[in-house]
């Protein structure tokens, strides 16, 4: 059995389409990482998952259980950790842990074992009697996170569950996450703009972008993709000159504002003749470098936007040409 | 049962915790007994009982104290939805009318506890004991009423996004209700026209209730308020059931 499957998923709020005719499958115990701009539809995708929004049309499963019908099902399957605080922050820690627990049945000593155990996990134990409101951001993060937990649900959705955590925090998070996967074959689906994060935990990402999922596979695959070495070259008066550079070897170029990337095998040996290439189609050089490419410029290809300015206009975008097939 | 009493638990901690909005809420109601009840006294004369009029006051503000309590006790779930809270319960595994049902009675428990620190402090002004028998009919009439607004307070917050009907609730449901009701002034005295008004709000029902537990003596038949009251609780929580099932965040 699938641990989610999505078929068609189409989401409007009157004309404009957030989620546009999605499909996709995350495999039973697999961490899938949903990536992204602003905007792009993945907390409406993942709150229609959870039975939180309805889907204008379309259909899908989580742990085999129909969104439209079986929402008891879903919910029983489900931990979710969403974007937005989700505390009562009258409460403590503590209490709201237990009502947690409590909502969820799970019983007197049990409930009290792992509150403690997860609370401990994220580094609350000393404060669990405080009210939230006194907690900072990435304590109130990690309650979150904990509470998620609590239920030790089959498919758990982690809506930017990092965000603005220290890196320290993160990392326990990750190796945490980990273990719950392997330990329990919890299936994960995690959206998060920190692709450092996703590259290391997921075993498949989705890009979605104006509502549509535009890749998906492993952030191995997804970066050979985009050619196994990457040439970053930095210049001002590149436009209109790229389509000069014709080299069998190429098997990407695409540019944004102020550089462009040039994906290819094997870099180090094609150096001179991209610089001789370059050179000739007068596309002055302000700096070079070549490197693999990390996930970064796997969503910089596929959205045009890096994940620092996903926010800003798309209008810098200009995609000249591209040799490598996509997914 | 673990639900409800899970969402009731919440209700109650949060109350208890909210010491000081506990005693600012007592000060418009001793307020109001005090002045309006030792003020008026020698004016207001009371038809058949010829009572005090701070005596006919009390339980009128007894069930200010719950019906206040109760409407913004339903009203929290618009705070819980704008503070995100309510996603957690929405997308826990357990039906909706437990969830409503626990915040019903989270609400109507704090609202008795509040209407009865407004009823010690009766006591002290100068209302006599009515005996065991008259304190019990009124906690009934007090349960009723504390039910009932506190599920039409989770209608609407299931109704309205935002704080911003806030305004508009207070002016055109809750003022009305408690002025209309006879909390204040004897409805035997009121115009025939006005009188049928009070007798279709609801919380005339529960004040005439209360007043006859806690003073002996009341306009209209305590067996007629139990009745009418209990429909209209019943009907609220169906109400509030149903409203709150198609609530989204
Ligand atoms: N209730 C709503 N009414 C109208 N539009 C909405 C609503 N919820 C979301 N949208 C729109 O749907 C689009 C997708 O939003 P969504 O929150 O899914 O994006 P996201 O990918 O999670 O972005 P982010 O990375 O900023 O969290 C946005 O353009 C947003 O404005
Ligand atoms: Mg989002």
């Amino acid at each position: 059995m699938k641990a989610v499957t999505v078929e068609s998923l189409t989401k409007r709020f009157g004309d404009f389409t957030a989620v546009d005719n999605i499909s996709f499958e995350i495999d039973e115990g697999e961490i899938f990482g949903l990536l992204g701009p602003n905007g792009a539809g993945k907390s409406t995708t993942i709150s229609i998952l959870a039975t939180m929004a309805d889907a204008t049309s379309g259909k899908a499963l989580v742990n085999g259980h129909h969104i439209a019908g079986d929402e008891d099902g879903v919910r029983k399957s489900i931990g979710i950790v969403f974007q937005d605080q989700s505390l009562d922050e009258e409460l403590t820690a503590w209490e709201n842990m237990d009502f947690h627990g409590r909502l969820y049945r799970i019983h007197g000593d049990t409930r009290r074992e792992r509150t403690e155990e997860l609370l401990e996990l994220v580094g609350l134990d000393d404060r669990k009697d405080e009210l939230v409101k006194t907690f900072s951001g990435g304590m109130r993060r990690r309650l979150e996170i904990a509470r998620g937990l609590l239920h030790r649900p089959k498919v758990l959705f982690l809506d930017e569950p990092t965000l603005g955590l220290d890196p320290q925090t993160r990392n326990y998070l990750w190796e945490y996450i980990e273990n719950l996967n392997m330990e329990f074959g919890i299936s994960v689906i995690i959206t998060t703009h920190y692709m450092d994060e996703a590259d290391r935990l997921c075993d498949r990402v989705g890009i979605i972008d104006k509502g549509r999922i535009v890749a998906l596979d492993t952030p191995e695959n997804l970066k050979k993709s985009i050619g196994g070495d990457l040439i970053t070259v930095k210049s001002d008066d590149y436009e209109g000159k790229l389509a000069d550079i014709n080299q069998p070897w190429i098997e990407s170029i695409e540019s944004y504002d102020g550089f462009f990337n040039i994906g290819l095998s094997g870099a180090e040996e094609h150096l001179t003749q991209i610089i001789e290439a370059l050179a000739k189609t007068r596309i002055t050089i302000s700096s070079v470098s070549i490197r693999k490419p990390s996930l970064e410029d796997v969503f910089l290809y596929y959205t045009g936007k890096s994940i620092r300015d996903a926010e800003a206009d798309s209008k810098e975008r200009m995609r000249m040409m591209h040799f490598a097939r996509r997914h | 049962m673990d639900v409800i009493y899970t969402i009731w638990l919440r209700s109650i901690k949060r109350y208890l915790r909210s010491r000081s909005r506990i005693v600012g809420s007592l000060g418009m109601p001793l307020f109001l007994l005090v002045f309006l009840g030792f003020g008026l006294n020698s004016v207001v004369v009371i038809p058949n009982t010829g009572e005090d009029y701070v005596v006919f006051l009390a339980p009128g503000i007894v069930s200010m104290g719950v019906l206040f309590t109760s409407i913004f006790a339903g009203l929290q779930i618009i705070w819980d939805r704008q503070f995100g809270f309510l996603k957690e319960t929405l997308v826990a595994p357990v039906s909706r009318t437990e969830i409503m049902l626990g915040q019903t009675f989270g609400g109507a428990t704090t609202a008795i506890f509040q209407g009865t620190l407004i009823l010690i402090l009766s006591f002290l002004i100068g209302l006599k004991f009515p005996g065991i028998l008259g304190l019990l009919i009124a906690a009934g009439f007090m349960i009723l009423v504390g039910i009932a607004f506190t599920a039409l307070g989770i209608s609407i917050a299931s109704r309205i996004e935002d704080m911003n009907g806030f305004q508009l609730i207070m002016s055109f449901l809750i003022f009305p209700i408690f002025g209309l009701s006879g909390a204040m002034f004897p409805i035997t005295g009121l115009p025939p026209a006005f009188r049928s008004l009070t007798m279709y709000d609801p919380l005339t029902y529960g004040v005439e209730g209360i007043r006859y537990g806690l003073t002996g003596s009341s306009q209209i038949d305590p067996l007629v308020c139990l009745v009418v009251l209990s429909a209209f609780s019943v009907a609220m929580i169906m109400a509030g059931a149903f409203l709150f099932r198609k609530t989204r965040i």
